[in-house]
This record gives structure tokens, C-alpha cells and sequence, in this order.
């Protein structure tokens, strides 16, 4: 019927245009920039995409644009992803886009500005929220993954540095869906809980969409809302994370927040050694100038009182003296004991201590070798002593 | 293993008193019996510390919510 003269409606060549449209373009990615944007008070947006050469129309329902990251822009160059539609009253097309992705900036980089400016508007970042971190916590909570780094990281620390703690962990998962809403969940119920003096909420580095949950809000909600002061300790020491901005006290690494949490014990130990020495002393002073004043009394000729009294006064100076010498070598020699075992027990864990005793470390291009599974024949593997590294050829 | 009295007082505290003994007795106002009374609590003082930082294991315990919604603390199965 290519000759047959068909008289259309308006309407229906309308109709037919949808249609073949609709079905042939259900969803398109389309690149541009974006002009003419603009919000209308039913919350819809309303913007052109163009280049050089076209434009076209584009909506976005106020549904989709609600859960936009970022804030849309004219000149900002996206991505719209959506399906073509037609508007017949007006005998136009456009695209109706279900999500906008900016080109350049990464998307997730955007939504942590605009966290990062609506919760500091907010306040949630003031230093006067800011709750003092207790100088010798006994109990500390952690929240994190049972299975990662960072537990051992600060297991270890704590070990070696204040082992004499109770640790409560809550584990969590740190990524993937639904990670966020557990750590705020666990942060909400360690606070519940209470009876832990600090809190350490974290994770070992990685990407940026690894550690994407301490950048969520209901993560940076619970921290704030806390009783209990909270210790960040999220990746590497270059990102920070919206956690950080809004903890108590940010630690770059999860090892760095336990080395911040307690204080060395060698050092402890050191201290109290001191305190001994100084309360030797002053007492010793204070003996020594009794001593002064009753002998200047005997020598006194205004001297008046029993001189038994006197000599009983003098010889209990005296022995008194004694005493606290014999006593204080006694306990100052506990103390340096103890430090001394303490260190001993230390260097015990290091690998050299290990590696004097005879055993060795392997290593294949710099990576430790645990299993004899790992070499090949023909591989190159590096052994370390305690004095020093050889190269080797594993023949077989 | 650290005595009865060193364990109902924690760390802190007792650092924190042996830190005023060591100031009062430095600045030397108390009779003699008295210094001698704070030197002795002195030491004891420090010996409980020292007592504190001698354990080597570290407890590891794990926190959970029971049916009845009450928290339980245990200790962590791997340790």
C-alpha cells in the first residue's frame, strides 16, 4: 500500500511516532551537558542535554532525582540513563532519565562533599562534641570485622603494649550492602551496652567503595549520638573518612588507634620506678632533717625534756632510715625485674629472637613464603637468617 | 596472677593516688608518721600497678544480644 494515500490525524502519526519510539529506545545511555536545568517546586527536574551538534529534552521525576548524590548543574557533563518518551500535547520527545552520573568526578567523591558540608553545617564536626579519650581505659570495645586486618593489627598492639585490658569486640561487616546500617546498629548497642570506656570503630584500608561505609550518614549519626568515646580508625593514613571527621578522635590505622588508646607499659613501668625514687627521696630528706632538729635540740643548752625521750626519737630516725633502705633496694629491685622480664619476653616475639634460635624466614619476589606448596622448582626465593639474606634456586 | 585489692582498683586510680602520695610527700608538709604512713601506701600503690602490667594474654570477648534482648559477653571461640 505504498501508493495509497492514508490521511492521518495529528494525533494518531503522534501516536504511531510514540509507539515505534517508545519500543525502539526502553533505555539509553546518553552523554552531554547539561543546559537549561531547572527544579520545579513539584520537585521534577527539568534540563536539556546537548553537544556540539543536537540537544535534547530531558526529565527527571522528582522520585529518581531525590536520590541524587549531587547537586545538577548547568555545564556539568553527565551521563543520563533512561528511555525515550513522547509528550504528544507539546509533539515533542525527550529522554526520561532514571539516574545521572557525572562525567569526571567520581560520583561517590561528590556525595562525600555533600555530606561532608550538610553534617559540618550541622555541627556534628565541632570540636566542643569532642568527648576526652580516658587516659588508661580498661575495657575497650571494638567494632569491626572479625575476619580482618584491623583486629589482628590491634590485637597485636594491645598485646604487646597493655595486654592487662578486656577487649569486647562486636563484629560487623565493613563493606558491601547493608554494612553501613550494621556498624550504626553496633555502634547504637555498645553505647547500650556501656560498660566499655572507649570505642574503636574501624577497618583496614582499601578502595574507595571498600571503606564507603564510614562515608554513610547513619554511620556518622551513631558516632555523634554516642555516649561512649568513639575512636576512628578507617584505612590508610591518607583517606579520611566522614567517620573521622565526626569521631572523637581519628587514628590513621587501626594500629594507630591502639597505640593511641594505651600507653606503652615499658614506659609506664618507668614512670612508676620514677614515682618510687622520688617518694625514697623525700622521705629520706624528711628523716634527715628530724634528725638535724633533735640533734640540735640535745646540743641545745635550753634543752629541758627527758633525754630518754630524745635518744628513743633519734634511734627510731634512725631505724626508721634503715628500714626504708633495705625495703626500697627490695622493691625497686622487683620493679626492674619485672621490666627487665618484660623485655626480655618482648624481644622474645620479635622474629629475630626467632630467627637466633635457628630458624629462618623465606621469601619469594619479597613475598614470605608459609608453604612449601608456593616454591616450584626453578623458582628464586631469598632465605633470611638472623645475620643476613642469601638467594637461592629451588631445585626441586 | 594480681592480688584481690589490686583487682577492685583499677589501674587508674591507683595511679592517680600514687601520683598525689608522690606530691604531698615531695612537698614535705606531713609530720613524719604521716610521710611514713603515705611512703608505705606509696609503694604498695606501685607494686599493684606494676602487678597490672604483667600480664602477657589478652582476653578477647565478644558481644551479643541474647532471645531476651539482654546483652551476653563471652569469650571469643577462636582464643
Amino acid at each position: 500500500m505504498p501508493e495509497e494515500q492514508k490521511v492521518l490525524s495529528v494525533s494518531e502519526i503522534t501516536r504511531q511516532i510514540k509507539f515505534s519510539l517508545e519500543r525502539r529506545f526502553p533505555r539509553v545511555w546518553i552523554q552531554g551537558e547539561i543546559s537549561n536545568f531547572k527544579r520545579h517546586t513539584s520537585g521534577h527536574l527539568y534540563f536539556t542535554l546537548k553537544d556540539e551538534g543536537a540537544q535534547i529534552s530531558a526529565v527527571m521525576w522528582r522520585s529518581r532525582a531525590e536520590s541524587l548524590l549531587f547537586a545538577v548543574e548547568d555545564g556539568m557533563k553527565v551521563i543520563a540513563r533512561g528511555a525515550i518518551t513522547v509528550y504528544p500535547p507539546r509533539g515533542n520527545y525527550q529522554i526520561d532519565a532514571d539516574q545521572l552520573t557525572p562525567v569526571g568526578i567520581g560520583e561517590l567523591q561528590l556525595a562525600f562533599e555533600r555530606l561532608k558540608q550538610k553534617l559540618a553545617a550541622e555541627g556534628l564536626f565541632n570540636p566542643e562534641h569532642k568527648k576526652p579519650i580516658p587516659e588508661y581505659p580498661e575495657r575497650i570495645g571494638i567494632i569491626t570485622s572479625e575476619t580482618g586486618a584491623a583486629l589482628q593489627d590491634i590485637r597485636s598492639v594491645l598485646a604487646r603494649r597493655f595486654p592487662s585490658l578486656e577487649v569486647i569486640l562486636l563484629p560487623v561487616r565493613v563493606q558491601g550492602a547493608g554494612a553501613a546500617e550494621e556498624i550504626a546498629q553496633a555502634i547504637e548497642e555498645m553505647d547500650a551496652y556501656g560498660r566499655v570506656d572507649v570505642l574503636i570503630v574501624g577497618r583496614g584500608g582499601g578502595s574507595l567503595e571498600d571503606l564507603w561505609a564510614f562515608n554513610e550518614e547513619v554511620v556518622a549519626r551513631a558516632i555523634f549520638a554516642s555516649r561512649i568515646p568513639i575512636i576512628s580508625a578507617v584505612g590508610h593514613e591518607i583517606d579520611f573518612s566522614i567517620a573521622d571527621f565526626v569521631a572523637d578522635m581519628r587514628a590513621p590505622t587501626p594500629s594507630a588507634a591502639a597505640e593511641l588508646v594505651v600507653r606503652d607499659r615499658l614506659e609506664l613501668l618507668e614512670v612508676i620506678k620514677n614515682y618510687c625514687y622520688t617518694m625514697y627521696g623525700s622521705l629520706r630528706e624528711e628523716i634527715a632533717s628530724r634528725r638535724e632538729r633533735v640533734q640540735s635540740l640535745v646540743a641545745s643548752y635550753s634543752f629541758n625534756r627527758p633525754k630518754d625521750l630524745v635518744r628513743e626519737s633519734a634511734q627510731r630516725v634512725d631505724e626508721l632510715e634503715r628500714n626504708l633502705t633495705t625495703r626500697f633496694s627490695h622493691h625497686l629491685q622487683l620493679i626492674h625485674e619485672r621490666q627487665r622480664t618484660l623485655q626480655h619476653r618482648l624481644e622474645a616475639l620479635s622474629p629475630r629472637a626467632v630467627l637466633r634460635r635457628g630458624y629462618a624466614l623465606v621469601r619469594k619476589h619479597g613475598v614470605l613464603v608459609v608453604s612449601a606448596r608456593r616454591l616450584r622448582a626453578g623458582d628464586e626465593a631469598s632465605i633470611q637468617f638472623h645475620d643476613g639474606e642469601v638467594l637461592t634456586k629451588v631445585q626441586k | 596472677m594480681s592480688s584481690k585489692k589490686g583487682q577492685k582498683r583499677s589501674f587508674e586510680d591507683a595511679l592517680r593516688r600514687l601520683e598525689v602520695i608522690v606530691e604531698s610527700l615531695e612537698q614535705g608538709n606531713a609530720s613524719l608518721d604521716d610521710a611514713v604512713a603515705l611512703y608505705e601506701e606509696g609503694i604498695q600503690l606501685s607494686k599493684e600497678c606494676a602487678e597490672k602490667l604483667k600480664a602477657t594474654e589478652l582476653r578477647i570477648k565478644r558481644l551479643s544480644k541474647n532471645v531476651a534482648g539482654q546483652f551476653e559477653v563471652r569469650e571469643s571461640e577462636e582464643e
